[in-house]
């Protein structure tokens, strides 16, 4: 016994010395670069990460890499100021809140001729829904949201969000389990502004959600991608960046946008009011606007890229011109952004939410 | 009849405890990506894992948090009960309660209230700051697991010892200590494992650029769950099967009476 336990204390001192060694050499390691840091948070696995290696080597500039996973998530910590960070990459609506409250700082274009000169005008144009001046936000990733359809499991090309409430593909139908994505799908039906406001259509859209719950086989996430690719479901609504990917996996999946229109999502690179190292802030966007380094994080990401140089620089002819992951917005006019909805806007959509969920 | 009921009661207990995991390493040598669709039998998210330096530094501060935190508050809660044993009885069961509020609260409501306190003191958040906390929601786990066995403590021995002219100090070592012994072990272990997976507190008190395994994919939400998690979850718990079968297969545990 006593043996036992001298060898059971050599260990622990052995343990607790290597890991105090290592701790130290890991707090130095996070010192900054020749030319300062900047620190960039962003959603999980949403840039290729040798792009972040490139900058630091060719700048000089040490990256602080930071991810969150919603956006709900990322603005109490960047309010809070617990961490002073430089660069967040949040969506439309989410900037609109921080625009509100006075969170970010003006972007300077003749400091990032890239970003002034490689986004596309269209992607600009869409953004004033939420930035009305283009004074914040450059555009990082977008995309639509849609329907995905199994070919072999229904009978009729799918074409309209209509056709979801269609009852014979009851127990057939996945649906998006978050509120604006299921609100925006009701509001589109109806003929409505996803960013209403208005009680009787916000009421006519919870009664429609309410009446297609029966021929929901589930309200999901990130499933959806699984479920279809794997024909567990006969349509689903999800996201243009997961269709290209779920197709390769699946021949028989096709991804439309619906007739009604649909929402565009934005995800844009914005600089925090109170950033320490704003020119730092300014080379990083600027970066990861030039052509090269976007095609990189689109080939990683696999979302639109709304870099028009990029776009070009992309060598395979079926993504280049891939009505799926670069539709011209041009052709539509129904087509939204998310535009925050103010405290009083938010509880009211979740408020209706939980009634359809309960029901 | 009765026997063949068990076998199946047992059977479906081992099966509901298992077979989550048992189809996360099966998908671990999917060579296709998604779930719904076998690729073909491959290794590749292994090797992918071991060149993914973010994966394996989130799972080296992992174990370097989970480590440090379970030893130091190892010693803290060994040092309180010792301290503890001396008090008065109200005074002692006041302590006691309030070591037991941290470990019934919830932890959203621990991490939040220790990432306001940080910023309010004005702490820069990092490791440092994860260490702390883990280290704080530790200490009961371990006071609450050496209690019982201090209190099994016959004082006489500590006493004896020192009649027979030892130190205190020297006393405790020789006398108390190893007596104690199983009960600090299994509070270490406790505190190693709570540190190990907990992901809540971990999320409100990290600073930048640190991750842990458990916030490092909870941030993979967005864009789905990478496979290589997968085949590091399976390497964990075939680590972690090996060790308990290494344990209970050791031999000092026939030399127990």
């Amino acid at each position: 016994m006593r043996k036992n336990n001298r060898f059971c204390f050599n260990s622990i001192a052995i343990l607790l010395s290597l890991s105090v060694s290592a701790f130290l050499t890991g707090c130095a390691s996070s010192d900054k670069g020749v030319n300062g840091q900047v620190i960039v948070y962003n959603w999980g696995e949403y840039i290729d990460p040798e792009t972040i290696r490139m900058f630091e080597e060719e700048t000089g500039i040490k990256v602080i890499y930071d991810e969150f996973e919603t956006n709900e998530s990322m603005y109490p910590k960047v309010e809070s100021g617990a961490v002073a960070y430089d660069i967040a990459c949040p969506s439309d609506y989410m900037i609109s809140r921080m625009i509100d409250n006075g969170m970010l700082s003006e972007i300077n274009y003749d400091n990032m001729p890239n970003a002034k000169n490689n986004i596309g005008a269209q992607y600009y144009e869409q953004s004033r829904g939420f930035d009305p001046e283009n004074k914040y936000a450059i555009p990082y990733c977008w995309g639509t949201v849609g329907i995905l359809y199994n070919k072999t499991l229904v009978d009729e090309p799918i074409t309209r969000w209509a056709q979801l409430w269609d009852e014979k593909y009851a127990d057939d139908i996945l649906m998006q389990d978050s509120v604006r994505d299921a609100f925006m799908v009701a509001e589109k039906l109806n003929g409505d502004s996803m960013n209403t406001l208005d009680l009787t259509e916000l009421t006519a859209a919870k009664d429609l959600l309410i009446k297609q719950k029966p021929l929901v086989q589930a309200y999901v996430v990130d499933q959806v991608r699984d479920k279809m690719i794997g024909g567990e479901a006969a349509i689903g609504v999800i996201y243009s960046g997961e269709a290209i990917y779920t197709q390769k996996e699946n021949p028989d999946l096709v991804y439309v946008i619906p007739e009604e229109g649909t929402n565009v999502w934005i995800d844009s690179w914005v600089i925090l009011k109170n950033a320490p190292n704003k020119e730092n802030a300014e080379k990083f966007i600027d970066f990861m606007c030039r052509a090269d380094i976007a095609l990189m994080n689109f080939d990683y990401i696999t979302y639109s890229t709304p870099n028009v140089a990029a776009r070009e620089l992309i060598e395979d002819e079926s993504i280049k011109y891939s009505e799926i992951a670069f539709p011209d917005l041009s052709q539509y006019d129904n087509l939204e952004t998310y535009v925050y909805l103010g405290e009083d806007g938010d509880s009211l959509y979740n408020e209706l939410w939980k009634e359809v969920k309960a029901h | 009849m009765k026997n063949a009921a068990k076998k199946i009661y047992i059977g479906l207990i081992i099966l509901f405890l298992y077979a989550p995991i048992g189809t996360l390493m099966v998908l671990s040598l999917n060579a296709s990506k998604t779930r719904a669709k076998w690729g073909g039998f491959s290794i590749k998210w292994y090797i992918a894992l071991f060149q993914n330096e973010e994966i394996l530094r989130a799972l080296v501060n992992t174990l370097l948090i989970a480590l440090l935190s379970s030893l130091v508050a190892t010693m803290i809660g060994t040092i309180a009960c010792i301290a503890m044993t001396g008090m008065k009885r109200q005074a002692k069961s006041i302590l006691m309660g309030i070591t037991n509020i941290p470990m019934l609260n919830a932890d959203i409501v621990t991490g939040v209230s220790l990432m306001l306190l940080y910023i309010s003191l004005g702490i820069r958040f990092g490791m440092g700051t994860i260490l702390l906390s883990h280290i704080t929601f530790n200490i009961p786990y371990v006071i609450l697991s050496v209690m019982p066995r201090m209190k099994q403590l016959n004082p006489s021995t500590f006493e004896a010892a020192l009649d027979l002219g030892s130190s205190h100090i020297n006393a405790f070592f020789k006398v108390v200590f190893p007596d104690l012994l199983p009960g600090i072990l299994s509070g270490f272990l406790m505190a190693f494992t709570m540190s190990l997976d907990d992901f809540i507190i971990t999320h409100f008190t990290k600073g930048v650029g640190v991750d842990t395994l458990s916030t490092k994919i909870y941030t993979e939400i967005k864009k789905g769950i990478k496979p290589e998690m997968y085949a590091l979850s399976s390497l964990i718990f075939v680590t972690v099967l090996t060790l308990l079968i290494l344990i209970n297969l050791s031999p000092d545990k026939k030399e127990k009476k």
